[in-house]
């Protein structure tokens, strides 16, 4: 169980990027975090990697303080924290096997992993994971060879291999196309829960949050403003969320001015989906 | 709820017509005010060609030169290979033997200091302390550093030897150094994000990302080293620098030339292979 206390974190420029986030996710609680850009999404899953330190606060993990930690045992809690990165992050010139096994990384000696000389049961799961997410015929090609939803594919099984107890996935979709989005949304959330693990995933799709998370946490400017059911998001909420827009009319407005190619971008192509 | 879309759409018209309307356009001046950037551009050409007329140009001595260099370009256009075969393969073999050990003490020093000049890794004593290491390095030509070396370990290829490790070190950390600097931060912060040690993230998240410039500027170096290993010998640091300097003392130009020539052939070579090995490393 994740249990984030009166967190805090300002940046030395003087902003305030998050301001007294408490949330508790349970475990094998899928959470999707929405707001819009800046609202602190990224820099909160930051703060609970230690990626960034946040100011003030707590985050508890399974009953340990981890604002608190020092280097050795923040790396071995880190390895229950599996992250996925919104630009997929891959070491793009290490092979796909490889950046895989780097979700190992924290369990194994360094002349082991110099050596690319991991566990057999370590390279059993690798090629396990590969296959489930469909990639085991590319254990040997170069992640920079892959495409867009491949990496992402590699991305989320480097995080499983870590055994991890919550996944922190930042903006997933962001870069890809809305069918590979769907196939990655739906691939993450399937696995959460075969595997029975927590995440938070930060998107600002708000159609994808309703469609694959069971509980959504709405933040602006640092603040949690809605935290709730995903069927519970209305027009006003979106507005409490992201600034107040015309939330309802997308589509009647898009077959009013059948010329116009402006609309509000985005959401319409998926609220079309749900309809 | 309705005015907000309309306030957009109408947003966009307004830009759409002053698009079409403005017909005119320059790109910005880099300096804007007009003024000093003339001014600038005139004082440079005034001092152009002041500096140009103070250049103290001797005709008749270069109408008496032309001769003297003709002979030169001539004693060249006669390559000497076998006169002085003994001197020049020894000195050549020196040469290599020197290059080759300079660049791999230089590689293998370079590295750690490469890592401890990269701001993104290092803490700040460190950084300072590796930066001063490369700056001594660069601030000095190699003959100085050579005549230095010299006068401390006598005449012979160990000076030489150390006198281009050194400079390496300046050179091939400096230029790792940025580029580490310069790496995709997401790759390595994934890295560090699934527990892994600071040895690991290093081999895991950095040295895959600056291995291919490593290797490019290494095998660059190599060439540099060689050539220089001709031009340290001038001063007794040892190699084929010391065979052409001979050459030269007794006016035996083909000598030289035949030495010259091989030089090119080596470094050109090396140019070869080196560019072939780094499009194998992209």
């Amino acid at each position: 169980m994740l249990e984030i206390k009166q967190l805090v974190k300002k940046y030395q420029t003087g902003d305030l990027a998050i301001d007294r986030v408490d949330l508790t996710v349970e475990n094998g609680q899928v959470i999707a975090l929405i707001g819009p850009s800046g609202a602190g999404k990224s820099t909160l899953i930051r703060c609970v990697n230690r990626l960034e330190n946040s100011t003030s606060g707590e985050i508890w993990l399974n009953g340990e303080n981890i604002v608190k930690m020092r280097s050795g045992k923040l790396r071995r809690t880190r390895r229950s924290m599996g992250m996925i990165f919104q630009e997929y992050a891959l070491v793009e010139r290490l092979t796909v096997m490889e950046n895989v096994l780097s979700g190992r990384l924290g369990y194994v000696g360094f002349w082991r992993s110099f050596l690319r000389k991991f566990p057999q049961s370590d390279i059993g799961a690798a090629f396990g994971l590969l296959a489930k997410v469909g990639l085991d015929t590319m254990a040997n090609k170069r992640a920079d060879e892959l495409s867009g939803g491949q990496r992402q594919r590699v991305g989320i099984a480097r995080a499983l291999i870590q055994k991890p107890d919550i996944l922190l996935v930042d903006e997933p979709t962001a870069s890809l196309d809305p069918k590979t989005s769907r196939q990655i949304m739906r691939l993450i959330t399937e696995l959460c829960e075969e595997n029975k693990l927590a995440a938070i995933i930060n998107i600002h799709d708000v159609a994808l949050a309703q469609m694959y998370a069971e509980r959504i946490v709405g933040l602006r400017e640092g603040r949690i403003v809605y935290d709730g059911n995903p069927d519970d998001l209305k027009p006003n909420v979106l507005s409490e969320i992201y600034g107040k827009e015309d939330w309802t009319n997308v589509r009647k407005q898009k077959t009013k001015n059948k010329n116009s190619i402006k609309e509000i971008p985005n959401t319409d192509e998926h609220m079309e989906e749900m309809q | 709820m309705n005015d907000i879309p309309e306030n957009t759409q109408k947003l966009g018209v307004t830009k759409m017509e002053t698009a079409a309307f403005s017909e005119n356009w320059s790109p910005p001046p880099f300096i804007k005010n007009p003024l000093l950037r003339w001014g600038l551009l005139l004082t440079f050409i005034l001092y152009l060609s002041l500096s140009i007329g103070s250049l103290d140009v001797n005709w008749e001595r270069i109408y008496v030169g032309l001769d003297r260099g003709a002979k030169f370009v001539y004693g060249f256009m006669n390559p000497n290979f076998s006169g002085r075969w003994t001197d020049i393969s020894e000195g050549i073999i020196e040469s290599l033997i020197m290059t080759v050990t300079s660049t791999a003490i230089g590689i293998i020093i370079s590295i750690p200091i490469g890592f401890g000049a990269a701001r993104n890794l290092a803490p700040l004593p460190v950084y300072l302390f590796c930066r001063s290491i490369i700056a001594l390095s660069r601030s000095f030509q190699e003959i100085i550093i050579a005549i230095l070396f010299v006068a401390i370990f006598g005449f012979g290829p160990l000076a030489g030897v150390l006198t281009l490790s050194f400079a390496t070190i300046g050179f091939l950390s400096k230029l790792l150094a940025e580029d580490i600097e310069s790496i995709d931060k997401n790759q390595a912060e994934a890295v560090k994000a699934t527990g892994s040690s600071w040895w690991q993230w290093l081999n895991y998240g950095i040295q895959p990302q600056v291995m291919p410039r490593l290797i490019g500027l290494s095998l660059y170096r190599f060439d540099i080293n060689f050539r220089e290993s001709a031009v340290v010998g001038l001063v007794g640091a040892g190699g084929i620098g010391a065979t052409l300097n001979t050459a030269f003392d007794r006016y035996e130009y083909d000598t030289a030339a035949a030495i010259l020539i091989i030089i090119i052939g080596i470094v050109m070579l090396s140019e070869y292979i080196s560019g072939y090995i780094r499009a194998g490393v992209q």
